[in-house]
């Protein structure tokens, strides 16, 4: 495989966790006059390759521009909490999205489409579920978006399979101590979204209040539903 | 291959730390990045093993010190300069200098946007019956291939059991080498934490990976 770029000593290494400082390859890089000149080398090595893949035929930019926009506007948390809200309301749903969660969320013609092998995984006072892909960054696109950066770095793949509850607790939540927690790692093409616990006090409300209160965390299994009440 | 990248178990890496409000992208080019990865793949340039296979094989130091949208930028550059879809020269100058090479399905357009907005299905039929059923007892083999696997490191040698089972499904080792799809059955493969990690495991945890049945031997 060709390597065209140095390798870094180890020492460079940037961070403890989270996102390398390298996020740093600013558009507008007036605050990091220190990196700048490394960091716009990606920018402009990105725009040589689109320019070169456009004027090769190969992609047409206007098409790139939309699934970009698709990612930014469209498809992000709010349709699986579309999901979540009516399995919450709707028993014969619930059963069906946890049999077969393509199947049922394709017949959801308001939430559009998803791909095959989408497991729903239902979290009960028995047990918790969390999702990980500790390979690389494997997660639900069409139901949540595109994933976080903390949910494709080193801190969350390497832990999430070891010491699931210390994840939990950066997170600020935590679970019962004799509830069984149920890690998924990711390691096919099969995708996972966790069904949480719908929250007290929400008797009666409509599909479209309780969506407000699913958060993307509590459909990965490191968040609950936020409270009804609460301040968000 | 035993790589960085397989960080089930590691330690050493910190919080996990979580960044409120954040957007889609942090920078533009962590879109275009995006975008023309999938576009190239969606035209047949590559398949999503091969993509991940090249984002492995970075050189660990720079998987390490890479952000996510920079390592996809370095495997697909990787990837299509292996491929002969661009060359070195053009990638020096920024400009396209000789001729296209045909892509399997065709240059990405406009109109082809949609279809890749819904995950493509690596559900295929069944070449063979399976060999295994739920509550079925298996090891994870101890295998270290040094091309691309999807059975990571820190299950291999220990018990489980099959959970459930997904169907036929593209092999990953085998399709990242170009090398076929070789439809094997793929199944959820669920482990105790304390057969993982040890006595002192945290005795609630289980932890499950979906396994293909060429990573799996009956117990």
């Amino acid at each position: 495989m060709p390597r065209r770029y140095q390798t870094p000593a180890l020492s460079t290494y940037p961070e403890s966790c989270a996102y390398p400082q390298d996020m740093t390859d600013h558009d507008h890089s007036h605050d990091h006059h220190h990196d700048h000149s490394e960091l716009s080398e990606t920018e402009l090595r990105v725009r040589a390759l689109e320019t070169i893949l456009t004027e090769k035929g190969y992609v047409e930019p206007a098409a790139l521009d939309a699934i970009i926009q698709a990612y930014e506007t469209k498809i992000g948390p709010h349709n699986g909490a579309q999901v979540v809200a009516k399995a919450w309301t709707d028993p014969a749903f619930k059963k069906a999205l946890l049999d077969d969660a393509s199947k049922a969320v394709g017949a959801l013609g308001h939430v559009g489409r998803t791909g095959d092998h989408l497991v729903a995984v239902e979290n009960t006072p028995q047990r918790h579920n969390m999702v990980v892909c500790t390979l690389c960054s494997c997660y639900p696109w069409e139901m949540l978006g595109l994933p976080p950066v903390w949910y494709k770095a080193a801190p969350y793949r390497s832990r999430a399979v070891k010491d699931p509850r210390g994840v939990l607790a950066d997170f600020g939540i935590s679970v019962p101590k004799d509830t069984e927690i149920r890690v998924w790692d990711s390691t096919a093409e099969t995708r996972f979204l966790v069904l949480p616990m719908r929250p007290a006090g929400t008797e009666g409300w409509s599909e479209q209040q309780l969506a407000d209160l699913v958060t993307r965390d509590s459909m990965i299994g490191t968040g609950f539903p936020k409270t009804p009440g609460a301040p968000s | 291959m035993n790589g960085v990248h397989d960080m089930g178990g590691m330690d050493g890496f910190g919080k996990v730390e979580p960044e409120p409000n954040e957007p889609v992208f942090h920078e533009t080019w962590e879109g275009r990045v995006m975008a023309m990865t999938r576009a190239m793949g969606a035209a047949g340039a590559f398949n999503i093993d091969v993509s991940r296979f090249y984002r492995e094989s970075l050189p660990p130091t720079v998987y390490m010190t890479s952000s996510y949208y920079k390592k996809w930028f370095l495997g697909l550059e990787d990837s299509l300069l292996a491929r002969g879809f661009i060359d070195g020269d053009e990638v020096k100058q920024g400009h396209a200098a000789t001729p296209a090479k045909e892509l399997k399905r065709g240059p990405f357009k406009l109109g082809d946007v949609e279809r890749i907005m819904t995950r493509g299905s690596f559900a295929r039929a069944a070449q063979a019956p399976a060999k295994f059923k739920a509550g079925d007892r298996v090891r994870a083999k101890n295998i270290n291939p040094v091309t691309h696997t999807r059975l990571p490191r820190y299950v291999r040698g220990h018990v489980g059991t099959i959970e459930r089972h997904h169907g036929c499904h593209v092999f990953p080792d085998t399709a990242s080498k170009d090398a076929g799809e070789h439809p094997t059955w793929l199944y959820t493969v669920v482990f105790d934490g304390a057969e993982l990690w040890g006595p002192d495991a945290d005795p609630t945890v289980k932890v499950s990976i979906d396994a293909f049945e060429p990573y799996l031997e009956r117990v």
